[in-house]
């Protein structure tokens, strides 16, 4: 069953913050990953790899860059379960 | 003109203790760090060696949550030492293009390597963390003691097995001699309790099997040694300049009067039995001090508790040390804290700073029946040093036919 914005959005605050040790509750959609959350691009690419097994889905490298804020990761991968 | 240089500062996470004080406590007191392993890949693999000196404190209990996750073991190891040692050292305040870390470890990253290999094999390449190679590179815990501490004249790695990190000592003096930097912090660390290393030592025979008893498995010495206990952990030394250290009032521990490093280029893994190469490298680490070998008043063996290793390393203190060898205290710490491998020389090279510094020699446990083919003057309950300024070595050999001793002395204004 696919999860909703808000599960989605929960699964990855809380993949971002075992990566990196930032407050789930830091994680809004609003967030840039690089500008706001000071993510660098080992880390993204962490939490890449374990979204992609957490969600179940396929995150193409070429599209990570795409992702510059929390919402579009989650927008990504609500639509990618579908 | 020769500087003299002096260890100002010891940290130590070990099979005896989570710090440099739990460990030397603890190691006075005669106790051993072995037990048997509990995790559920011993009995499922159906290792032939089920115990090892495993740490006394988890890293996760003492490093924040993000260095657990993006460091390996071996370095996680080399940070809490590192930090310990740095504080004990009364944090310096140090140039930092003044400032260099020598670092040592035997084997690396290994549990890292082989938890990425298993997720390669069951899950694909898409599933390997991209701190894969980082984490488990050798040079991974200099880095990230140079990173934590701030050292940017280099982030150096020693590898040479069990030698590496008496090795790194001797690299310390040589940098400081050489005006590279004003301090050193030197050490090593080792996190090979990992069934793929213990299914390896025990393969070529080099392990105690002695599982229903693992506290009295390392045993140096003894007739009935069997083999060595694996251990992990870390030490590290602070190592400076005595004139900085002076210049910012440091306590001193002891003076590192040098070290030497030389290879048997004998056999892969068995020493040369003739002992000539360890035999240079004991009498070069005193002597290109301006020391006598008259003058050496206690050793720190090697000696893992191996049927031939510990009577080739007595060859080679016969060969030194002739008639006078019978009459130094020596002592063989590893029967308390197994063998950390990278880490082993740092932590008895601490071991014998603390000895030289506290006036007290460390004991050697499980000593019950002496081999009569070695006969030392085996140090087997804690035993005073003495007032008079002492000199020691502290000798460390590896795999490879690496030789590396390292040469220390009472601190005398």
């Amino acid at each position: 069953m696919a999860l909703s914005t808000e599960e989605v959005l929960a699964g990855l605050a809380e993949l971002v913050n075992d990566e990196t040790g930032i407050a789930a509750d830091q994680v809004a959609l609003e967030k840039s990953f690089t500008d706001d959350l000071d993510i660098d691009s080992i880390s993204m690419m962490t939490i890449v790899v374990n979204a992609e097994e957490k969600f179940d889905v396929k995150i193409p490298d070429d599209e990570v860059k795409n992702l510059k804020t929390v919402g579009d990761a989650v927008s990504f991968i609500v639509s990618a379960q579908a | 003109m020769t500087k003299r240089i002096v260890i100002t500062g010891i940290g130590i996470t070990s099979p005896l203790g989570g710090t440099t004080d739990e460990t030397w406590t603890n190691l006075l007191a005669g106790a051993s760090g072995a037990s048997p392993l509990e995790q559920e890949w011993v009995e499922q693999l159906g290792l032939p060696v089920t115990f090892a000196a495993q740490a006394a404190t988890k890293s996760a209990d003492v490093l924040a949550r993000q260095e657990v996750k993006r460091l390996d073991p071996s370095s996680q190891f080399a940070l809490t030492a590192a930090r310990e040692a740095w504080a004990d050292a009364g944090t310096p305040e140090v140039d930092p293009e003044r400032l260099l870390v020598d670092w040592a470890t035997g084997i690396g990253g290994v549990w890292t390597l082989l938890d990425a290999w298993d997720t390669l094999r069951e899950k694909g390449p898409r599933r390997v963390l991209p701190m894969t190679v980082p984490m488990l590179m050798p040079n991974g815990p200099a880095a990230a003691i140079g990173m934590d501490l701030g050292a940017r004249g280099g982030e150096r790695t020693v590898v040479s097995a069990c030698a590496s990190s008496t090795e790194s000592l001797a690299n310390a003096y040589d940098h400081l001699q050489q005006g590279l930097a004003d301090v050193v912090i030197a050490g090593g660390s080792e996190a090979a309790i990992h069934p793929l290393p213990l299914a390896s030592f025990a393969a070529m025979q080099a392990l105690s099997k002695r599982n229903d008893d693992p506290k009295i498995a390392s045993r140096p010495y003894d007739v009935d040694r069997d083999g060595f206990v694996l251990g992990e952990g870390a030490a590290a030394l602070i190592v400076e300049t005595l004139e900085h250290a002076l210049a910012r009032g440091a306590k001193i521990y002891a003076e590192l009067l040098g070290g030497a490093v030389t290879s048997d280029a004998y056999h892969i893994t068995a020493p040369d039995p003739e002992g000539t190469a360890a035999a240079r490298a004991m009498r070069a680490a005193v002597e290109n001090a301006g020391y006598s070998l008259d003058e050496v008043g206690h050793i720190n063996a090697h000696a893992t508790s191996t049927p031939v290793g510990d009577i080739a390393e007595y060859n080679a203190l016969l060969a030194v040390f002739g008639d006078r060898l019978s009459e130094i205290p020596v002592t063989a710490t590893k029967a308390s804290t197994g063998h950390l491998l990278g880490g082993a020389g740092a932590i008895e090279a601490a071991f014998t700073a603390k000895a030289l510094a506290e006036k007290v020699i460390p004991p050697t446990i499980n000593l019950d029946n002496q081999d009569p083919a070695i006969p030392l003057d085996v140090v087997t309950e804690p035993r005073p040093l003495g007032d008079e300024p002492v000199l020691a070595i502290s000798n460390s050999f590896g795999f490879g036919g690496h030789n590396a001793v390292v040469a220390l002395r009472t601190y005398v204004a």
